[in-house]
């Protein structure tokens, strides 16, 4: 067992940090909160709604592998994400331009850096708005420009009502709850 | 649900116009066996033209076999998948979805260049038709059927070898057919009983193998 009676509530415009040494389950207990990945008890709850939601078409996963193939373009990918989460292809270049990533919206993946292709990849979360944001290491690879910019986008999204639990290393400099996770001890 | 289906079949047609994803391999393959196969048996063209529905059937089972593994394995390695399962769309017409652009580039290129290729082999003139036809019916079998093991192993790192052990014996009803179908139209009598099998062989492998292959990525999560 990695862990137990973890008990984490995202209320809207809530966010929450997750921290804890390499290796504590911060990405497990992610993607088991996203249902890519299964788990021994507990439950993940939507509340509102209908009663048969299935939390994982509401939720952004944002993890170590990007959802990006190297053949395509930065465009190409991005509006392939937005028929999958049921977004407008219209928001993909202002969401790239956001991200400061329009320069290279035309080329293709295999030729970006890894900070650019954090940039693209990230740029989905605005491409397709969903109220629910799991951002397992956001920062990583991206410049301090970009680290100020991504919590800048966080906040925004909480402001609007969404929420957001955010696994990282380095804070990100705004208002929010922290879980940390311990490890084996 | 129908933007999805588009999406994804334009997203596949450009990176196998891009990146090839084996399309060329199966089909090299398919040629190279087919060529070399009268050199190999020699001038006996009555032994041939008998032979040549099964050759190319074998062919084309192996063509397509040989594609398998990368239909949905560059998706996983990317976390395409992963995305894939955050969608509103169902995850069973995501991957038909898969299954039929991967069938546009690997298997109706066998189909429609069979009936040249057959002329190689000597096939009887009365069966290049059905031949194209059993093949144009049979593959989008070959290739359903081969989703559900592509889905199984779809986190093994070299799960191509397991993937043909696993896919194999269920293709085999639709290798018998096929080369029924061929083989009773060259001897110049009705094919319509193999070709209603084998169609129907399709039809079950096009709405069954997607929601297999669909429980099969979501067990695979882990």
């Amino acid at each position: 067992m990695l862990f137990s009676g973890v008990d984490v509530t995202l209320a809207p415009g809530d966010l929450v940090t997750l921290t804890g040494p390499n290796g504590a389950g911060k990405s497990t207990l992610m993607r088991i909160i996203a249902g890519l990945s299964p788990r021994e008890e507990g439950t993940v709850d939507l509340d509102g709604g209908e009663a048969d939601n299935d939390p994982s078409t509401y939720l952004h996963y944002h993890g170590h592998r990007e959802g990006l193939r190297e053949a395509l373009t930065a465009w190409e990918n991005l509006a392939f994400a937005t028929a999958l989460y049921g977004g407008r292809e219209a928001a993909v270049m202002p969401a790239l331009e956001r991200l400061g990533a329009r320069r290279f919206a035309e080329l293709p993946v295999r030729v970006l850096s890894a900070g650019q292709r954090r940039r693209v990849a990230l740029a989905r979360l605005l491409a397709a708005p969903r109220p629910i944001w799991l951002l397992d290491e956001p920062l990583a690879a991206l410049d301090v420009a970009g680290q100020e910019l991504i919590a800048r986008l966080v906040g925004e999204h909480c402001a609007m009502g969404g929420a957001a639990l955010v696994a990282t290393h380095q804070p990100l400099g705004i208002e929010g709850r922290a879980l940390a996770l311990r490890g084996f001890q | 649900m129908i933007r999805v289906l588009v999406a994804i079949l334009v997203r596949e047609l450009r990176l196998a116009a891009r990146i090839g994803a084996g399309v060329e391999l199966g089909i090299m393959f398919f040629l190279i066996l087919i060529s070399v196969m009268p050199f190999a048996l020699g001038p006996d063209q009555k032994l041939l033209s008998r032979l040549a529905p099964a050759i190319l059937w074998i062919a084309a089972l192996l063509a397509t076999l040989l594609g398998l593994d990368r239909l949905l394995q560059a998706d996983e390695e990317d976390g395409v998948i992963d995305e894939m399962l955050l969608s509103a769309c169902p995850l069973e017409v995501i991957v038909f979805a898969k299954a039929l652009a991967h069938w546009l580039v690997t298997g109706l290129p066998l189909a429609l260049l069979a009936p040249l290729l057959g002329v190689m082999l000597a096939i009887a003139p009365a069966a290049m038709l059905p031949l194209a036809l059993a093949l144009l019916i049979g593959t989008p079998a070959l290739t359903f059927i081969g989703l559900i093991g592509a889905a199984l192993t779809v986190t093994l790192r070299r799960g191509g070898l397991l993937l043909s052990v696993l896919v194999m014996p269920l293709t085999v009803p639709t290798l018998i057919f096929g080369v029924a179908v061929v083989r009773e139209a060259a001897e110049g009598r009705s094919f319509a009983t193999p070709l209603s099998l084998l169609t129907g062989i399709s039809l079950i492998a096009l709405v069954v193998s997607p929601i297999a292959a669909a429980a099969a990525l979501r067990l695979t999560r882990g």
